[in-house]
C-alpha cells in the first residue's frame, strides 16, 4: 500500500516544529506501524537525510518507550494497545496519517518525535515505592493476601509508564498514571503503612510537573495499553481526601 | 591477569556461600559515603545491585540508555521466577533446584555459583513480596506457584505474564526511593561508551548523552556492568531494539576475558518472522506448550491449510522424538527440533518457516472456554500481531534468539579479570551453563543484584579505602575519552552506500545461518571470514546521516561495530568446542538418531577468551570445571 | 518532598464537586417548587407566589441561599482557574486532534456548557430574581408579591421559551456528567455503587432536566 504521512519534525526542545511530508510506497499490511517508520526511515538514509527521530525499544508493548500521537489518537486507531503493537492493517491504501509526540507540557519534545518523560520517574520517588530495604522481608508467606486483593494490585500495578493516558486527556492530566501507582501500593498490606504520606507527596509532585487535573472524561482508560481502569483514579481522589482530613497539619 | 582462579570458598558446597560472607571485609558506615559505585544498566540486577548498595551508604551513578530506568528490558520476562520455596511440599529443596539448573546447563557451570542461585532464592521472594510485586495468590491468601519446563517440581512464581514487569518495578521503585533519598544519581538516555582503567583496575567510565551527544566522564571507585544479554546480535530476536553488547564488549576491550560467548538460547515459542522489514519476533509465553501441540505435515511440499490435513498425515515430532517429555522438552531441544524440521522443507507459513502449534485437541477436550480462560491475553496478542484467530486456526510459531548464556567472566564474586569491574546478570557467563532453564533468568538476576553484590562489592571496595578518590581529570579519562571521540568522528564521517540496518540484518542472518540453532566446522570458519569481510566494508561503506546531537543511527552504529568483532568471537568460541552441550549444537558431534553428544573429558571447562587486539586472534583461557557433588550425566528426555 | 505552588489541582477539583454537588440539590427544591406552576391557573398562583415569600423571608433559607450565592460564584472561579491550569498543562496544540474520539462530547466541553448556562443564569436572575428581590410588583389576592403572573407573561415569547430550552438542554448535559465526576472525584470507587452512582446520576439529570423544560413549553401551549 501506498501511504501518505504528515509527520513532526522538531530539531530541539527549544526550537519550533512543523509537520512534514512524505510519501511512502511498498508498505505491507503486516508490517508494524514502527516498522513502517524504519522503512521510511531507510529512505531518508538514502536520500542522505536526517532520520526520523522516536522512542521505541521491547516491541511487544509492555516497556512502555513508543507512543505517538498517530492520526490525532494516542498511540493510534486501536483501543488498549501500544504504538509498537499497532500493525498497518488498520490503515487503508492511499490513507494519510498524522504522526505527531505526545504532548504536554510536563512532555518536553527532545527531537520529532522523542519526548521527555522524566517527570513521570519524579512522580515515582516523591514516593512511589515501599520503604522495604533489602534484606529487611519477612518470609513471604507469612504475610497472606487475598487472592483478590493480589489480583486487584495487579491491575493497578501493570502499569507501563507510557504517557498515553497523559497525551490523550484534555487536561494533561496524569491522574490515570500516578492513582494506579498510588492504588496499588496502598491495598497491600506491606504498602498500606506509607499511604497517606505517598499520596499526598504524589500529589504535590503531580502539580509541581504542571500536569493538569482529572476532569474524569475517562479517555485515558481506553487509550491506556493495560486498560487501568478510571476507578483507580477514583480510589486514588478518596486516598487523597483521606489522607488530607486525617492530616495533623 | 589474575589468572582464572575463580575464588571459590572454602568448605562444603552448601557452607560456601556462608563462609564467604561471614569472612568478607565490610567498609564502616562513615566511609561508605566517600565510596562512589558506577552502575551501569538498570535492569533487575542493575537496578537490585544500585539500590541495594545505595541502602548501605554508597553513592551511586546509575545510567540506562532507556528514557527510564523502568524501561529495561527485564520488563519484557513473561513466565516467572523460581524459587525453591517448596510452598506446594512437592519434593523441592535448594539441592534440587540446584541438581535442575545444573543439569539443565548440560553440566557447564559451576557447582558453587549455581548452588548460591538456589539458595539465595528463597530470600528473592521474601524481598519482592516486602517492596509489593503482586504474585498470584491462592484463594487461601498464600503464594501460588506453576511448574515451567525442565524439572519435575512447581516452583515458579509468577505475576499473571508480566512477572520480569513486577519485579523489574519493585527494584525500580526502590532505586527511585534513594533517588529521592539522594544516595542515586540516576543518568537515563546515557550510552557508556568505553571502560577507564587506572593502574589495571575499573575506575570510571565514559558516556555519551544520547540527548545532547555530549561525551561525559564518570570516576568510582568500582564499575558494576549490569547491561544485560547481546542476543540483538541476530538482529531478528526477542529482545529489544537497543539491548547491545557494547559496555561488555568495550570492557572486553580493555582487558575482560569473554565466556561461552557461542551459548545463546533460541526460544522454541516466538512468531516466525513475516517480512523482509520486520524488526522483532516476538515471544509467545512458553506455557503454551502445556495445551498446544506441535506439528508439521507428513508430506513433502504440502499445499493444504492446517486444518484439511488428517491426523495421520501430521508429523506431531517433539511426542515422536521424545515421548517422555513430548511438547514440553527443554527449550534448546524443541527449538532444535523444529529446525530441523524446517530445514527439512516440512516447514509451514507463508515463508515456509515455522511449525504449527496446535489448540483444536486441547478446545476439544476442555472446552474454548477453559482455554480462553489460561491464554486469552496470548491469543489476543497473537490476533493482533498476526490477524489470525488461534482458536479456530493453529498458531505458527518459530525459535528465534532470546538469551545469553555467555557474558563476561566472573569469579565467585561476580568480578571479572579486572579488578573493581563487576559484571551482574545476564551480562556475565555464570549460572545457567549452556542452556538455561526457565524461569531462572529473572532470578539470577535479581539474586546478583540483591543478595551476591551488595556483599562482593563491599569485600572489594575495603582494601580501595586507602586508595586515592580518582578525579575525572586523570590523564587515563583523557585517553579513553579521546578514543571514543575518535571511534563517533569516524562513524558520523562514514559516507558509503549502506545503512547500520543493513549491516546488522546482514550479521545477523549469517549468524542464525552459521552460528545459531546448530553449527559445522566449515560453517564456522566460513562465518568467521564472512564476518571479517562485513566488517571491512562496514567501516568502508556505511552511511550515517543526521547530527553529532540526538541520533538513533550514530547509536546504532557503534553497537552494530560492536556486534561485528562480537560475532566473530561467537563463532570462534563455537568453533574451538569440539562437542555439542546445551544450546551448542555442533552437527559433527551427534548420535545416530540427532541428539547432542557431550564431551566432558575434554571440554570440561569454561572457555574464556581474551582479547588481543585489532584484528588479533583472540587468546583461550581455560577454567576447569569440577564437580563434586553431581555426576555428569547424559540430559535424555526421551 | 516537593510543595506544588499554591493550592493543588485535586483540592480545586474537591471544591468543584462540592460545590456543584450542593447546587444539584438546590436544583431539586427548585425543580420542586417549579411543579406549582402545573396547577391550574388561580391555584398555582396562589400557591407559588406563597411558596416564593416563603423561600424569600424564612431565615435558614435564607443562610442557605447566601451559600448558594458563594457555590456558584466558588464553581465559576474555580472552573476558571483550572481551565488556565489545564492550558499551560497543554502547551502547544496538536495539529491533527482526533481525541475527542474516545470520550463523551459533554465531558470535554463542561466549561462551554458552564459558561452557556452562566449566560442563561444571568438572564434568568434578572427577569425572575431581581425583579422579584428589588422592584415593586403587583401583588396578589393574598397580598403576596405576584411573580407568578410575571412568569406566565415571560413565557408568551417563543423566542424566550426557545431561549430556556437552550439553557437548559445545556444544563442537562452539564449535570449528566457533572454529577457523575462530582461523585467520582469525591472517591467512590467501589465498581458496584460506581455503577448505582451512574444510573442515579441518569435518572437525576433525566428528571432535574425535563422538569425543567417541560414547563416554559407547557406555560406557552397553555396560554
Amino acid at each position: 500500500m501506498k501511504l501518505n504521512l504528515k509527520i513532526w519534525r522538531q530539531e530541539n526542545a527549544s526550537e519550533k516544529g512543523r509537520l512534514v511530508d512524505y510519501q511512502l510506497d511498498g508498505v505491507t499490511t503486516h508490517m508494524s506501524f514502527l516498522e513502517m517508520m524504519d522503512m521510511l526511515n531507510q529512505q531518508l538514509i538514502e536520500k542522505g537525510e536526517r532520520t526520523i527521530e522516536f522512542d521505541h525499544d521491547c516491541r511487544e508493548g509492555i516497556c512502555g518507550q513508543c507512543g505517538m500521537m498517530i492520526n490525532g489518537r494516542a498511540h493510534g486507531p486501536l483501543a488498549n494497545t501500544t504504538t509498537c503493537q499497532l500493525h498497518m492493517r488498520s490503515f487503508k491504501d492511499g490513507e494519510t496519517i498524522y504522526v505527531e509526540p505526545f504532548r504536554s507540557s510536563a512532555f518536553t519534545v527532545l527531537r520529532d518525535l522523542k519526548v521527555d518523560r522524566g517527570s513521570f520517574d519524579r512522580i515515582i520517588q516523591a514516593g512511589g515505592f515501599i520503604s522495604a530495604a533489602t534484606g529487611q522481608a519477612p518470609e513471604a508467606n507469612s504475610i497472606p493476601i487475598a487472592h483478590e486483593t493480589a489480583e486487584a494490585a495487579f491491575d493497578a500495578a501493570a502499569c507501563i509508564g507510557c504517557g498515553a493516558c497523559v497525551a490523550t486527556c484534555k487536561n494533561s492530566s496524569a491522574a490515570l498514571f500516578t492513582a494506579a501507582k498510588v492504588v496499588h501500593l496502598a491495598i497491600l498490606p506491606q504498602g498500606k503503612l506509607e499511604t497517606a504520606k505517598r499520596v499526598d507527596a504524589m500529589v504535590q509532585q503531580m502539580d509541581a510537573e504542571g500536569f493538569g487535573h482529572c476532569s474524569n472524561t475517562e479517555a485515558c482508560e481506553v487509550e491506556c495499553p493495560q486498560g487501568i481502569s478510571v476507578l483507580h483514579i477514583a480510589r486514588f481522589n478518596f486516598l487523597y481526601h483521606q489522607s488530607r482530613l486525617m492530616s495533623k497539619t | 591477569m589474575n589468572g582464572l582462579n575463580a575464588n571459590i570458598p572454602e568448605g562444603a558446597l552448601e557452607d560456601k556461600w556462608s563462609n564467604f560472607k561471614e569472612k568478607a571485609k565490610l567498609v564502616n558506615p562513615a566511609n561508605r559515603q566517600k565510596m562512589e559505585v558506577i552502575v551501569v544498566g538498570t535492569g533487575l540486577a542493575g537496578a537490585s545491585c544500585a539500590a541495594s548498595l545505595a541502602e548501605q551508604g554508597y553513592r551511586i551513578k546509575s545510567f540506562c540508555f532507556q528514557d527510564s530506568a523502568r524501561r529495561a528490558h527485564s520488563v519484557a520476562a513473561q513466565g516467572g521466577v523460581n524459587a525453591a520455596k517448596n510452598y506446594k511440599n512437592d519434593g523441592d529443596s535448594v539441592y534440587r533446584m540446584f541438581y535442575d539448573t545444573i543439569k539443565g546447563g548440560d553440566f557447564r557451570s559451576r557447582e558453587a555459583n549455581v548452588y548460591r542461585l538456589a539458595e539465595c532464592s528463597l530470600a528473592l521472594i521474601d524481598q519482592s513480596v516486602a517492596q509489593g510485586v503482586p504474585f498470584a495468590r491462592e484463594y487461601g491468601g498464600y503464594l501460588n506457584n506453576r511448574s515451567f519446563g525442565g524439572v519435575q517440581v512447581s516452583r515458579t512464581f509468577y505475576a499473571r505474564g508480566q512477572t520480569g514487569q513486577q519485579l523489574l518495578l519493585g527494584a525500580y521503585q526502590a532505586l527511585m526511593r534513594q533517588e529521592s533519598l539522594g544516595k542515586v544519581k540516576t543518568y537515563t538516555r546515557h550510552e557508556m561508551l568505553d571502560l577507564v582503567l587506572i593502574d589495571g583496575k575499573a575506575k570510571g567510565i565514559i558516556t555519551r548523552d544520547l540527548v545532547t551527544g555530549e561525551i561525559e566522564r564518570h570516576a568510582a571507585d568500582a564499575v558494576v556492568l549490569a547491561t544485560g544479554g547481546y542476543g540483538k546480535i541476530y538482529y531478528l530476536s526477542t529482545l529489544a531494539m537497543g539491548c547491545n553488547g557494547s559496555a561488555i564488549w568495550r570492557a572486553h576491550k580493555k582487558g575482560a576475558l569473554m565466556s561461552g560467548v557461542s551459548w545463546i538460547q533460541f526460544h522454541p515459542t516466538s512468531l516466525p518472522q513475516s517480512g523482509e522489514q520486520q524488526s522483532k519476533l516476538t515471544l509467545m509465553s512458553e506455557s503454551l506448550r502445556n495445551d498446544g501441540r506441535i506439528w508439521v505435515p507428513l508430506k513433502d511440499g504440502e499445499q493444504r491449510e492446517a486444518g484439511l490435513i488428517p491426523e495421520e498425515e501430521r508429523d506431531y515430532y517433539l511426542e515422536r522424538r521424545y515421548p517422555a517429555f513430548g511438547n514440553l522438552s527443554p527449550r534448546d531441544i524443541s527449538s532444535r527440533a523444529a529446525k530441523e524440521r524446517i530445514d527439512a522443507g516440512f516447514g509451514v507459513g507463508p515463508m515456509k518457516n515455522a511449525v504449527y502449534l496446535d489448540f483444536s485437541r486441547a478446545i476439544k477436550a476442555q472446552g474454548k472456554a477453559k482455554i480462553k480462560e489460561k491464554y486469552s491475553n496470548l491469543f489476543t496478542m497473537y490476533e493482533k500481531i498476526t490477524g489470525i484467530n488461534a482458536y479456530e486456526q493453529p498458531m505458527l510459531i518459530s525459535p528465534a534468539a532470546h538469551f545469553t548464556m555467555g557474558g563476561l567472566w566472573v569469579d565467585y564474586q561476580l568480578m571479572t579479570s579486572i579488578q573493581g569491574l563487576f559484571a551482574l546478570g545476564e551480562a556475565n557467563f555464570s549460572d545457567h551453563g549452556a542452556n538455561r532453564l526457565g524461569a531462572n533468568s529473572l532470578l539470577q538476576a535479581c539474586v546478583d543484584g540483591y543478595f551476591i553484590a551488595p556483599y562482593t562489592i563491599p569485600n572489594y571496595l575495603a582494601d580501595e579505602l586507602k586508595a586515592e578518590r580518582i578525579k575525572t581529570s586523570h590523564p587515563a579519562f583523557d585517553e579513553a575519552e579521546a578514543q571514543v571521540k575518535a571511534k563517533l568522528q569516524q562513524l558520523m564521517e562514514s559516507k558509503g552506500n549502506f545503512s547500520v540496518d543493513h549491516f546488522h540484518k546482514t550479521l545477523g542472518k549469517l549468524l542464525y545461518d552459521k552460528c545459531g540453532l546448530s553449527r559445522s566446522k566449515e560453517g564456522l570458519q566460513q562465518a568467521i571470514e564472512d564476518i571479517k569481510a562485513l566488517r571491512n566494508k562496514f567501516y568502508t561503506d556505511l552511511k550515517i546521516t543526521g547530527d553529532e546531537h540526538l541520533n538513533s543511527e550514530l547509536e546504532k552504529a557503534g553497537r552494530v561495530a560492536d556486534y561485528l568483532e562480537l560475532g566473530e568471537l561467537m563463532c570462534l568460541d563455537a568453533l574451538q568446542r569440539e562437542e555439542s552441550c546445551g544450546a551448542h549444537f555442533r552437527e559433527e558431534y551427534q548420535t545416530a538418531d540427532g541428539e547432542a553428544v557431550r564431551d566432558d573429558e575434554h571440554y570440561a571447562y569454561v572457555s574464556a577468551w581474551e582479547w588481543k587486539g585489532e584484528n588479533e586472534q583472540h587468546v583461550l583461557h581455560k577454567e576447569p570445571l569440577t564437580f563434586e557433588r553431581v555426576s555428569l550425566t547424559v540430559r535424555s528426555y526421551k | 518532598m516537593v510543595k506544588a505552588k499554591g493550592t493543588t489541582t485535586q483540592a480545586y477539583k474537591l471544591w468543584m464537586a462540592l460545590t456543584g454537588l450542593f447546587l444539584c440539590v438546590f436544583l431539586v427544591i427548585h425543580v420542586l417548587g417549579n411543579l406549582q406552576l402545573f396547577l391550574p391557573a388561580e391555584e398555582a398562583r396562589i400557591q407559588f407566589n406563597w411558596y416564593s415569600q416563603l423561600l424569600s423571608n424564612n431565615i435558614i433559607i435564607k443562610v442557605i441561599s447566601y451559600v448558594l450565592y458563594l457555590s456558584i460564584i466558588a464553581h465559576v472561579i474555580y472552573a476558571i482557574i483550572l481551565s488556565l491550569k489545564k492550558q499551560k498543562a497543554n502547551g502547544v496544540k496538536y495539529a491533527y486532534d482526533q481525541r475527542g474520539a474516545v470520550s463523551p462530547w459533554y465531558s470535554r466541553n463542561m466549561g462551554v456548557l458552564g459558561t452557556i448556562i452562566f449566560l442563561f443564569l444571568i438572564v434568568h436572575l434578572k427577569d425572575f430574581w431581581y425583579q422579584y428581590k428589588f422592584t415593586e410588583l403587583p401583588l396578589d389576592a393574598q397580598g403576596q408579591k405576584d411573580l407568578y403572573t410575571i412568569v406566565i407573561s415571560a413565557y408568551q415569547e417563543l423566542w424566550y421559551v426557545i431561549l430556556y430550552e437552550v439553557g437548559l438542554l445545556a444544563l442537562g448535559f452539564h449535570l449528566l456528567h457533572g454529577f457523575f465526576s462530582a461523585i467520582r472525584t469525591l472517591g467512590l470507587y467501589h465498581p458496584k455503587y460506581v455503577k448505582l452512582a451512574k444510573w442515579v446520576a441518569w435518572a437525576y439529570t433525566l428528571v432535574i432536566t425535563l422538569g425543567f423544560m417541560a414547563m416554559p413549553i407547557y406555560v406557552y401551549l397553555s396560554n
